[in-house]
């Protein structure tokens, strides 16, 4: 894969349009599931589908229930790391969309200095990782901390 | 039916008494009365269950079989009373015939591995179901590596029920075991076991039958059905978990080896070599799961003292009324229309992902099982990935079967 297809794949505006604190501020105006569900699912359609090229086994992450395809490199000029990813299902997409405001064209010391812990306590959508574990999406974290760390 | 103990049953299956035997029904989750559909995965368990966990650890508590002191003689005569009790709940004719283990899992694991020491040869058969979980695929697989045996799969049709015909022609004079499901976990098809048991037996092949999905929901008679060997787990039966229970017929279990060693299941120790001790402790290395046995044989005490085949009844009013309701649904796609199935019901809803519906479902107080069901060669066989499992116990209302697709056509507004 060449740095330029990561950095197409990887244009959404998670990272840079809508960060972390964004969503954080959105859902907590929400006062009812249905809104708060809603607007995961259309934070799940503003990211663009992953084309079938990319959903190798390498980028696979299996969950019992859900998976996820995960593109993560390193853009080693701008020293940034770049992601793109996807899931069929809609909820853990906006879900993986959330984790993307908080890690996507971050330098990898950001990423790994990011306490992602506490923001997904703030938003009250998974109380801790663990429960993350059907739908992959705590593999998906663990995977980007992963290559964060080694050029961070 | 014989094997039934002589408790009190009430005369009419009592669905309001039986939902205030079980506290952990009476919660809201997310703001929403619980609607627990997930029973395939666990039952709920009876206050009297609880209670006689608690009770043996407050009163009864010391180690078995070595009994120098009252607490130890209490414990054993409690734990041997919960194997009778398992016993007669099943029709075993030997209480020693009933081997504990930690559950179904362990049970098939243990005859698997001691066939494939000490019986299974090159150019044996093992013959299983496209709709086993994988409990009752991997042993087996393993146990044909380690034997030579080969592992043959007898299909099913397009309800979901075992192809008879197909499965009679796969028997033949190397077929060395039939190990099936009584009741399929993901699309509820319950075997007619008799039958597979009695055309395994004219090529003298050995029969495992599967009971875990079919123990909570009905009567099983051992000695009617004439397998082999009948494994369940004690927490699909309102039961703990980490207990369940190997049957096997006396002269089989003499046969199987061990499958762990150490403490209890010997005879005889030296240096050199060791002697083992009689069923069913043969099959019992180290410290049982005392409390766990003691609060299957409550569970089984409980299921004794309901209205039995008022609570079948129940569970077929559900089931039917279920089909009603999905038949009334657009896109709604059943997966196990077997004409003889217990309630649980296997479904994908348009092209929604099974994972989106079981967490829109979580948000209105709906617990299902939603992915494979640890069975992915039957997903494969069915084309898909996975499905939502909403599976039913004697305890579930038609009142929440209608609140499920209630929640289900509201969801449709999301995705």
């Amino acid at each position: 894969m060449t740095k330029l297809s990561i950095a197409r794949l990887s244009e959404s505006p998670f990272g840079s349009k809508i960060k972390s604190g964004d969503i954080k501020d959105t859902l907590s105006f929400f006062d009812d599931w249905e809104d708060r569900y809603r607007y995961i699912i259309d934070l799940g359609k503003e990211l663009p589908t992953v084309p079938v090229s990319y959903r190798t086994d390498e980028n696979l992450i299996v969950g019992c229930q859900s998976q996820v395809w995960l593109i993560c490199e390193y853009d080693e000029i701008n020293n940034m790391l770049l992601m793109a990813v996807d899931s069929e299902a809609q909820i853990v997409k906006g879900l993986a969309a959330i984790v993307l405001s908080a890690f996507n064209k971050s330098t990898p010391q950001a990423v790994t200095d990011f306490n992602i812990d506490a923001f997904f306590t703030d938003i009250d959508l998974f109380s801790h990782l663990s429960s993350m574990r059907g739908n992959g999406l705590r593999a998906m974290v663990k995977k980007i901390l992963h290559i964060a760390k080694q050029y961070s | 039916m014989s094997s039934i103990d002589a408790v009190e049953q009430d005369n009419t299956f009592n669905i309001a008494k039986v939902r205030q035997d079980f506290p952990i029904l009476d919660q809201k989750v997310k703001g929403k009365p619980l609607i627990y559909l997930d029973n395939a995965a666990t039952t709920q368990k009876p206050q009297i269950v609880i209670d006689a966990i608690n009770q043996f650890y407050n009163t009864n508590n010391a180690n078995v079989h070595r009994g120098a002191h009252t607490l130890s003689d209490n414990a054993t005569e409690l734990f041997e009373n919960a194997r009778s009790s398992v016993q007669g709940f099943i029709h075993a004719k030997h209480a020693h015939e009933i081997v504990w283990t930690r559950g179904t899992t362990e049970a098939i694991n243990t005859i698997a591995s001691g066939l494939a020491q000490s019986f299974l040869k090159p150019g044996d058969e093992i013959i299983i179901s496209a709709m086993e979980h994988h409990a009752n695929i991997v042993p087996w697989q393993v146990a044909a590596q380690q034997s030579g045996a080969k592992l043959v799969v007898a299909p099913i049709n397009e309800k979901g029920e075992l192809n008879f015909s197909i499965y009679k022609t796969l028997l033949n004079k190397n077929t060395a075991v039939v190990a099936m499901t009584h009741v399929s976990n993901t699309l509820g098809t319950i075997n007619q076991v008799k039958e597979i048991v009695q055309s395994a037996q004219q090529v003298n092949a050995i029969t495992v039958i599967d009971g875990a999905q079919a123990i909570g929901h009905g009567f099983v008679d051992v000695q009617d059905l004439n397998c082999d060997f009948y494994v369940f787990s004690g927490h699909k039966l309102f039961g703990p978990t980490g207990i369940g229970v190997l049957y096997g017929k006396e002269a089989h279990l003499e046969q199987l080896p061990p499958f762990q060693t150490g403490g209890e299941m010997i005879k005889t120790v030296t240096f050199q070599q060791s002697t083992w001790n009689e069923l069913p402790y043969k099959f019992e290395a180290g410290t049982p799961n005392i409390a766990g046995a003691i609060g299957l044989a409550a569970a089984i005490d409980y299921v004794n003292s309901i209205d039995r085949v008022g609570a079948i009844a129940h569970e077929q009013r559900l089931t039917n009324y279920c089909s009603a309701l999905a038949n009334s649904m657009d896109d709604i796609r059943i997966y196990g229309t077997a004409e003889n199935k217990t309630a649980i019901f296997s479904f994908l809803i348009g092209d929604t992902h099974p994972s989106d519906v079981g967490t829109l479902l979580n948000q209105q107080g709906i617990a299902v099982r939603t992915g494979h069901h640890c069975t992915m060669p039957l997903m494969n066989e069915l084309g898909i990935s996975g499905t939502v499992r909403a599976s039913f116990s004697m305890y579930n209302t038609e009142e929440e079967v209608a609140k499920l697709f209630a929640a289900l056509t509201k969801l449709r507004t999301f995705l």
